[in-house]
């Protein structure tokens, strides 16, 4: 098993070093020149200059929003570094014996395959540091059944029509504050685009690593299923510990046509900050994707376990007639950790559906919030949605909350919506050591059933690391 | 086996039990009785270790080991058993994989072999057998869903697997209807050894027709009143309790 992703998950936080190497960086902040700056780095065409810096005069217009149930001090958006780079001489590397070897040592420490022979488990990767995607693997095999699988850059270079005609088609640059935001001065990320009728032979991976202290990372993946095609896809990530906050801000767009299928699973790890909640990663993020097709199937799957603040909500626009949505998510918050995450499942289309499984864990001091919209527009005749959001909360200084929204416009749909909220208590662990089972592990085993329905949907192994991750995550938390 | 010496506990400050003394050898059964709320589960929960009560004095040997050195889960794995008056349901955590891992934990503990998820399905399939439960009840979530007699045919199910040294059974009979109750006795009785104990803590003397104690005690604020032999489970059955406390009253008076 040597997958990204199990690889973020399977210890406690080992991933807190940074790596000494010199970096291409512009300075702190934000103007039109510095996205000029980031738009030339890239050798970019004209029209994407012009998308970023409409995004930006956007973006300056508004508000950052304060709805979630979140505290935290605003960033200071001119502190923050928009670009850095591992240095390097090429604008990219012909080969990997050009990547420094520094950072070659970083991705061995973190156990990220960057190395094709090396990686067993036969899953492509593309490895994103900072600001630039450093290497992406299996591209060629890929390549042989019309599999685009690249950076984000590289994409805009060599496939521009490909990324003029679907960037932002999801995530308008206008959405949201930092959807704006990232639309003006994303870096890098990954593109994936499945053709027709073929099924991706392997999973799809992407690494994300933020490294420099100043730096925000702004990544942006743009995933498109033709007809008939299917692809899953899978994200980690991870981040130095510093005792300052980074800002993490992403976008992520899906497309799926006519019986497409795309299911994008993440195992966010990114630095959650101290027990006191000092440092971390801000993690504000815009996922979503469009079932435009008919009969065409997004699926979402998160194990959300690290940032200071998440404030995320991977969502599923079901356009096409028949299309289907799913939003499978385990989210937990420990110490003085925020996480206000959930869905939005807009249904367009006749006869689409979507299943909502939400599993927040709440320790520590830490605050739990599921917020979900469902919307049945007047023209989605027969829409359904299943909804069943659960909360467990151990120990007695946590919260949780579920911030249900539903908005229906059509007589025959039908909705409906579940939740629970149970305690990890000293009953439930007595039962288990009076039959010689460990404290520790009981914990693990409740958790593990808590989360089934949000685990069976991830790759296997994977799953597996998953259950770690969590445990993990709550040691010492109870008793 | 079992030697409870003087035992004092409290829970929140307010002691429950108030000077047990019971010693309890290999081969017997005995049968803790008394009214609601004279401290019989709670003496069963002190034993296995509940982490709400706090033991205030007194001393209790297992096997000649302090028992209070031990945690809850490295009592169970030495042998001490006890079967829930109330068990909790734990969704998502198959009944199979939870018996298994109880299974493995004491096999480990005693330096035998684990079994395997194929190993154990044969292992199992013969001990449900005892207690005469259906199969679907392996694949179900941990009691969850299951009526109160289920729950107690899943606690006797438990026993069979790890074969406990002492068994402390609270309220067995609570919630079972008469066929039950006999199917869950015979079982009981089938798992008694010479090497083996029963501490059958109920509240009404039925059970103890089919599962018959050589020692009955009758258990009131926090104190044995009474031992005797199993005989005074019938006359509890005809007179009540009233006449024991009464009589200990007068006893303490003299």
């Amino acid at each position: 098993m040597n997958s990204t992703l199990n690889v973020v998950t399977s210890q406690e936080y080992k991933y807190g070093f940074v790596t000494n190497i010199e970096a291409d960086s512009v300075a702190a902040g934000l103007n039109e020149d510095v996205i000029r700056f980031i738009s030339a780095k890239k050798g970019e065409p004209e029209w994407l200059l012009e998308f970023r810096l409409k995004a930006y005069r956007h973006w300056l217009t508004l508000a950052e929003p304060d709805w979630a149930k979140v505290n935290y001090p605003r960033p200071d958006f001119q502190k923050i570094v928009y670009y850095s780079a591992p240095k390097q001489k090429t604008p990219k590397y012909a080969s990997m014996d050009e990547v420094d070897p520094e950072l070659l040592r970083t991705f061995e420490k973190l156990g990220v395959p960057i190395n094709e022979q090396a990686s067993l488990a036969g899953v492509a990767v593309d490895v994103v540091f900072d600001s630039v995607s450093v290497t992406t693997t299996y591209k060629e095999k890929l390549a042989t059944v019309g599999i685009i699988f690249c950076s984000f850059s590289e994409a805009v270079r060599e496939h521009p029509d490909l990324i003029k005609k679907y960037l932002g088609s999801v995530v308008p640059a206008a959405d949201n504050f930092y959807a704006a935001l990232n639309s003006a001065v994303f870096t890098d990320g990954s593109f994936v685009f499945i053709p027709k009728g073929v099924t991706c032979p392997m999973d799809l991976s992407t690494y994300f690593r933020i490294n420099n202290k100043e730096s925000g990372q702004f990544e942006r993946t743009l995933i498109v299923a033709e007809e008939g095609a299917s692809v899953s896809y899978l994200e980690g990530c991870t981040a130095p510990q510093f005792d300052t906050n980074q800002l993490h801000a992403a976008v992520v767009e899906l497309v799926a046509l006519d019986h497409a299928s795309i299911k994008y699973s993440t195992v966010q790890n990114w630095y959650a900050g101290d027990k006191n909640g000092v440092g971390g990663i801000f993690n504000f993020v815009t996922k979503r994707g469009l079932c435009k097709g008919k009969g065409s199937h997004i699926s979402w799957t998160q194990v959300e376990t690290g940032s200071a603040i998440t404030w995320k909500y991977p969502s599923c626009i079901l356009l096409g007639d028949d299309s289907i949505g799913e939003f499978y998510s385990v989210a937990l918050t420990n110490h003085k950790q925020q996480a206000d995450t959930g869905t939005k499942m807009v249904h367009i289309g006749r006869n689409t559906k979507s299943t909502i499984v939400s599993k927040g864990i709440s320790a520590g001091d830490s605050s739990n919030s599921y917020r979900g919209l469902v919307k049945i527009q007047p023209k989605a005749e027969g829409a359904r949605n299943f909804s069943q959001c659960d909360s467990m909360l151990i120990g007695h200084t946590c919260s949780a909350s579920t911030f249900p929204y539903l908005e229906v416009q059509n007589r025959s749909a039908k909705v409906e919506h579940e939740a629970t909220t149970s305690k990890i208590g000293e009953e439930q662990l007595f039962y288990f050591q009076q039959r010689g089972i460990p404290t520790e592990e009981a914990i693990s085993m409740i958790i593990n059933g808590f989360c089934k329905d949000v685990f069976r949907e991830l790759p296997m192994e994977f799953a597996v690391e998953a259950t770690k991750l969590l445990s993990l995550k709550l040691e010492g938390s109870v008793g | 086996m079992l030697s409870i010496k003087n035992l004092t506990a409290s829970i929140n400050g307010t002691p429950v039990l108030n000077g047990i003394d019971l010693e309890i050898r290999a081969g017997e059964t005995h049968a803790i009785m008394g009214p609601n709320g004279s401290g019989k589960s709670t003496l069963g929960k002190v034993l296995a270790g509940h982490p709400a009560y706090e033991v205030t004095g007194g001393e209790v040997l297992f096997e000649g080991q302090n028992l209070f050195e031990m945690e809850a889960d490295a009592r169970a794995r030495a042998g001490i058993f006890m079967g829930f008056q109330h068990p909790i349901e734990v969704p998502g955590v198959s009944n199979a994989s939870f018996l298994r891992l109880a299974y493995n934990k004491k096999a480990e503990a005693e330096g035998r072999d684990e079994l395997d998820p194929l190993e154990f399905d044969d292992f199992i399939h013969e001990k449900i057998k005892v207690v005469a439960m259906k199969e679907e009840f392996l694949d179900r979530s941990l009691n969850e869903g299951f009526s109160g007699g289920e729950k107690k045919r899943n606690e006797i199910l438990q026993m069979a697997v790890l074969e406990p040294r002492l068994a402390i059974l609270d309220e067995l009979d609570s919630g079972l209807d008469i066929d039950a109750l006999r199917v869950l006795g015979d079982a009981v009785n089938k798992l008694q050894r010479a090497d083996r104990a029963l501490l059958i803590i109920t509240h009404f003397p039925r059970i103890l027709e089919i599962i018959q104690p050589q020692f009955v005690h009758v258990l009131s604020g926090g104190r044995i009143l009474k031992s005797a032999g199993k005989e005074l489970a019938l006359e509890l059955e005809e007179r009540g309790y009233d006449w024991v406390l009464e009589e200990a009253a007068a006893g303490g008076a003299r």
